[in-house]
């Protein structure tokens, strides 16, 4: 999983002018103005994603997970989102490019899986049409060619007698089915990147673990890079090369797996982790819960934005409450935003923290 | 069970008792059609439950979507009457009470709800809210309402100056508690709390979950918890009965559950729960599933596991498991129970 | 199953209809009797002014209204269904099924007179539904796809205005400007449609067609738009945007697709509503349609005229609901019976 990254570069585009990453996010910022203010959904993120490997975005709801992922698929409705840094996909700016030349790349080079597959298919229309019209886009074949491809990725997500499912209706499908369905479309023009945004949810847990073995199984087939969005670390940690915690629209650490896991450094990964129960250690006595309630994102609060919620925002003479925590290289790509000293960082983690996770 | 004695005295909590068992608990909804709206099936949400809860525990049900958790739930509450069977509370038989002599009861039997925005009305204060049980059932406090309202909502962890504001000023993990403040108003014995934290962020799924144990503690409340979390579940719970389709496949201590699984259901549900462990990634041996839940219009007969069992051998499909006590304190349905410790004990049936 | 439905649908619509009829009866019979009036004081409304009490009560014997309430309500579904014989004294005169009956001024047979005046109102509401069908959702989409921009206000204004504004208003307010005033249009009237230009016929209708359109245009641009803003929305269209697809199929496939489902109802509704007769707009543009034949039968207290015109305009209403209800099934696979 870790070797096969130089050899895809295969594309004959030339454009990329730093770095090799396929997908490469820049300072990302997207803003809604309302009627109450702006909100600042999405306020400087950045990121980089190879193919074949697997990005997880984990926060709490209204951290700005789905809005990056839409700003990269470009679904934002125009002239409701301000939206500003880049987005490259192989190369290309996604965010200055026009909207004719993104709708063209969506679907054929980046699709999209969403949370709730009943809502996210069109009631009126067959499944196997909706697949067929997701392959049609893209390619000029006949419908039975299309057809006949919808049937085959039907096959391959594993639903059961493909050949007589594609003309039934997304209603008539289970939860699981449904979400298989889904992925057989975002897969169907073979996309470089696939953007699953909390696809196990809505799920049950056995179909969960159903639908995460196939896109790690299609993830190796396909080679593309993958972005797993979730608020389940255990999610996360089943699929993710990498992780990036989000909170109030920034990223507060950015790691391996095994850095975000084994060595967390921020604090509200910490509070995170210890606030979900855990089913392969030993049951804690009492959780630890993070105090207080995420906070607005239109009066978000000065300095870092966890400071109200956080119990070492007072170890950094009142930097947390004034200054924004640029998000720094801790070693080896372990990227955290917190202003907390290496020593009392280390402190907190191997007293506080570390004995009751 | 002791029924007789319970007539006239009133029942002095002792922890350890019986407060609620539960015998062939059945529930069907049934589906009609035609010209006539003849009765052609029945969603059988819930067949055939059969368990105890004792007082001050943590009993939870879980199992995947559509098992039955919520109509169990409901019919405990009795905000649903069953089809057949028997729900006996504290010594009574409240199965086919009417609304008129559940009603005192309801004091006692409390639910809270899944949803933290549905099941508060938009325009009514917290003080409302929260105050309504007072009203309704008539109950006289010391310092008037409103200062009960209030001591309720410090209880939960909300402030007292909540009392004027409305459910939409509040987050969901709040309004949640502005749920659990308006179920303990009445101080009941039992509450049943249908998924109470499944709507909650991680962070303050935590401070529910500590608030619903510290209350626990503090007023000798005996729990149903309706959870499909199995790491929440194993959290919170003392016993723990795992249904599907409708049935108890098996019910047993918390440990016991998660440690030595006996149910290939329950087994395969353990191991699919995605664990935040890197070292564990990929390498994990695990048990996969076909398929999804059969439909509850018509389950499997027999084992309703058998359509997905990688166990299951002629037998399942024709013969019914009973749900039987193969260890002290464990029981399981199953013919080819996973985990026994005499090898021999059940394979001749 | 499907069969089953049918037959469920159609029984009840038989029922709904005949409830009608009772209830109609009742009001127009029961209720004077139950203020105390005779059957000759009913009776006297239907002769001239100088007539005998003998006369009277001789046209009350002959209107049957001296038999029991019953009888005459039996009579009068048994004509509906057989037909009926009716006897002036003069000689048996045979009333085929469907028998609505005599006017009982006029002594004319109500059924053809009301088959006489339905193609009229087909032609208005028929035309009309074209044109406001058309405009209507056509401004819905642009106004949604626009929204807050200043084609949508105004386009919103205008269309708050349509379904404001009465229909004798507006409707007066184009005679008087188009008729009246440029002389571009008749005054009223119709001309039929058969070997003569069809183009007349269209000429005449021009304008009741534009205004009744108006005022239903106007409502249903208001609901498609609330209802596009809403598909627009909904997931579904945002995963349509996520295969590439363009705006346009977006839109066209994705979105009005959904939002124009319940306006298929409303619209099936308000034509069978308007086939029982638009009676503002056939007063207004004096067009012999039933309408205009419910509001003659009206002041005059014409018994059978009223009771045919509401049974017809009932069956109207209730085929509409039937109609929309099948194709509510073929539009949306989720309600298709299994
Ligand atoms: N069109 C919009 N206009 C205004 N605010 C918006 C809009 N879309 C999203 N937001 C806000 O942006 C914030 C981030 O939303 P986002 O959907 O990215 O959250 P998320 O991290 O995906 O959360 P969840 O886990 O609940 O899906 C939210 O506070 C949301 O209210
Ligand atoms: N009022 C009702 N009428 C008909 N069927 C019902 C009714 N209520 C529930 N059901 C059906 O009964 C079955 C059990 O439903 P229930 O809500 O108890 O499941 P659950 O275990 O709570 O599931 P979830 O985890 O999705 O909440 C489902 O198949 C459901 O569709
Ligand atoms: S910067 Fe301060 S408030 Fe923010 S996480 Fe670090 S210590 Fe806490
Ligand atoms: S009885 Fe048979 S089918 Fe059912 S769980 Fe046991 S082994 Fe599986
Ligand atoms: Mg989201
Ligand atoms: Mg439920």
């Amino acid at each position: 999983m870790t070797e096969p990254i130089e050899e895809v570069q295969d594309a004959p585009v030339q454009r990329v002018e730093r770095g090799e990453a396929f997908l490469d996010v820049r300072n990302l910022q997207v803003h809604f103005p309302t009627d109450d203010g702006v909100v600042k959904s999405v306020d400087g993120v950045s990121f980089k994603l190879e193919r074949g490997k697997t990005l997880g975005i984990v926060g709490e709801s209204g951290s700005g997970k789905s809005v990056t992922s839409l700003s990269i698929m470009g679904l934002h409705p125009p002239g409701v989102a301000k939206i500003s840094g880049q987005i490259f996909l192989d190369g290309q700016d996604l965010v200055s490019s026009s909207r004719e030349e993104v709708r063209l790349l969506r679907g054929k080079r980046m699709a999209m899986i969403f949370q709730d597959p009943l809502s996210a298919m069109h009631p009126f229309y067959t499944v196997g049409r909706q697949i067929i019209e997701a392959y049609q886009v893209h390619n000029e074949v006949s419908k039975q060619v299309a057809r006949k491809h919808a049937i085959e990725m039907l096959d391959r997500v594993g639903i059961p007698q493909p050949d007589r499912r594609v003309d039934a209706y997304p209603h008539q499908f289970s939860g699981g089915m449904r979400q298989r369905a889904m992925i057989a479309m975002a897969l169907s023009c073979d996309p470089d990147l696939l953007i699953a945004d909390e696809p196990t949810t809505a799920l049950d847990v056995t179909v969960q673990a159903q639908i995460l073995d196939l896109i790690r199984d299609l993830q190796r087939e396909f080679n593309s890079a993958v972005i797993i969005i979730t608020h389940d670390l255990g999610v996360v940690a089943e699929l993710a090369d990498d992780i990036q915690v989000m909170y109030a629209g920034r990223a507060a650490e950015y790691g391996t797996a095994e850095d975000i896991f084994d060595r967390p450094q921020h604090p509200y990964t910490w509070g995170l982790l210890g606030s979900m129960p855990r089913i392969d250690r030993e049951r804690s006595e009492r959780l630890i819960p993070i105090k207080g309630t995420p906070p607005s994102l239109i009066n978000v609060p000065s300095g870092c934005a966890f400071n109200p919620r956080c119990n070492y925002a007072h170890l950094n003479d009142g930097l947390s409450q004034t200054e924004r925590p640029e998000l720094l290289d801790t070693g080896n790509g372990h990227l955290v935003a917190c202003h907390l000293s290496p020593q009392n960082r280390r402190q907190a983690w191997e007293t506080d923290i570390k004995p009751k996770l | 069970m002791t029924t007789a004695d319970t007539e006239s005295t009133p029942v002095v909590p002792k922890i350890g008792e019986e407060i609620l068992s539960v015998d062939g608990l059945v529930k069907h909804f049934p589906i009609r059609k035609g010209v006539l709206q003849r009765q052609v099936g029945a969603v059988q949400a819930v067949d055939g439950l059969t368990f105890n809860v004792t007082r001050g525990e943590t009993l939870s049900l879980v199992g995947e979507s559509g098992c039955g958790k919520t109509t169990t739930g409901r019919l405990l509450t009795r905000l649903l009457a069953p089809t057949s069977g028997k729900i006996v509370f504290e010594g009574r038989d409240i199965s086919h009470l009417g609304e008129g002599r559940m009603r005192p009861l309801r004091r006692d039997v409390q639910m809270i709800f899944q949803d933290p925005y549905g099941s508060l009305n938009p325009r009514h204060t917290v003080g409302k809210i929260v105050g309504a049980p007072f009203r309704l059932q008539h109950v006289k406090t010391e310092h008037g309402v409103k200062r009960a309202v209030q001591e309720l909502l410090e209880l939960v962890g909300l402030s007292p100056e909540h009392y004027n504001r409305y459910p939409h000023e509040f987050s969901g993990g709040q309004r949640q508690r502005i749920g659990i403040a308006r179920t303990l108003a009445l101080r009941p014995k039992l509450i049943v709390a249908d998924e109470p934290v499944s709507a909650l962020d991680v962070s303050i799924q935590a401070q529910v979950v500590n608030l619903l144990e510290d209350l626990q503690e503090e007023f000798d409340l005996t729990y149903v918890m309706i959870a499909h979390d199995l790491s929440v579940v194993r959290h919170v719970s003392d016993r723990v009965a795992v249904m599907y389709l409708g049935k108890i496949v098996e019910l047993a201590d918390r440990v016991d559950l998660y440690e030595k699984p006996m149910h290939p259901y329950t087994v395969a549900l353990l191991s699919a729960v995605p664990v935040p462990d890197t070292k564990r990634k990929g390498k994990q041996e695990r048990i996969r599933l076909q398929g999804d839940v059969p439909s509850p219009i018509n389950p499997p007969p027999a084992c309703r596991f058998h359509t997905r069992c990688w166990k299951a051998q002629e037998i399942c499909k024709t013969q019914e498991p009973p749900l039987v006590e193969l260890k002290p304190g464990h029981q399981t349905a199953c013919h080819f129970p996973e985990n026994v410790e005499a090898p021999a004990a059940k394979a001749d049936q | 199953m499907v069969f089953a439905y049918l037959v469920r649908r159609v029984i009840g619509a038989v029922l709904l209809l005949l409830i009608v009829t009772a209830v109609t009866f009742a009001i127009f019979f029961l209720v004077p009797r139950l203020g105390g009036a005779t059957a000759d004081d009913l009776a006297g409304r239907y002769v001239g002014k100088s007539a005998g009490q003998e006369q009277i009560h001789n046209t009350a014997v002959r209107l049957g209204f001296t038999d029991p309430l019953y009888v005459q309500y039996g009579r009068f579904v048994k004509g509906l269904v057989v037909g009926q014989d009716y006897n002036y004294g003069t000689g048996i005169e045979r009333c085929p099924a469907p028998c609505f009956g005599y006017s009982f001024l006029t002594q004319q047979p109500v059924w053809p007179d009301l088959v006489a005046r339905i193609p009229v109102t087909a032609s208005l509401a028929g035309g009309a539904a074209f044109i406001w069908l058309i405009t209507g959702v056509g401004t819905g989409i642009v106004s949604a796809l626009r929204r807050g921009s200043v084609l949508d206000r105004s386009l919103m204004s205008v269309a708050l205005a349509g379904v404001s504004l009465p229909i004798f208003f507006t409707g007066l307010l184009s005679l008087s400007i188009f008729s009246y005033g440029l002389g571009w249009t008749q005054q009223g009237g119709i001309n039929p449609l058969d070997e003569t230009n069809p183009l007349w016929w269209a000429y005449d209708l021009i304008l009741p067609w534009v205004t009744l359109a108006f005022l239903y245009a106007a409502a249903y641009a208001r609901l498609t738009r609330a209802g596009m803003l809403e598909t627009m929305n909904e997931d579904y269209v945002r995963t349509a945007r996520a295969k590439g697809l363009t705006e346009r199929t977006v839109i066209l496939r994705h979105g009005l697709r959904s939002a124009l489902t319940p306006i298929l109802t409303i619209f099936g509704l308000d034509l069978g509503l308007l086939m029982g007769g638009a009676i503002l707009t056939e007063t207004t543009f004096s067009l012999p349609g039933i309408g205009q034949y419910a509001v003659i039968a009206l002041r005059a207290n014409d018994l059978p005229k009223v009771l045919g015109v509401t049974l017809v305009a009932a069956f109207f209403i209730v085929l509409a609901n039937l109609v929309v209800d099948l194709l509510y099934a073929v539009v949306d696979p989720r309600v298709r019976i299994s």
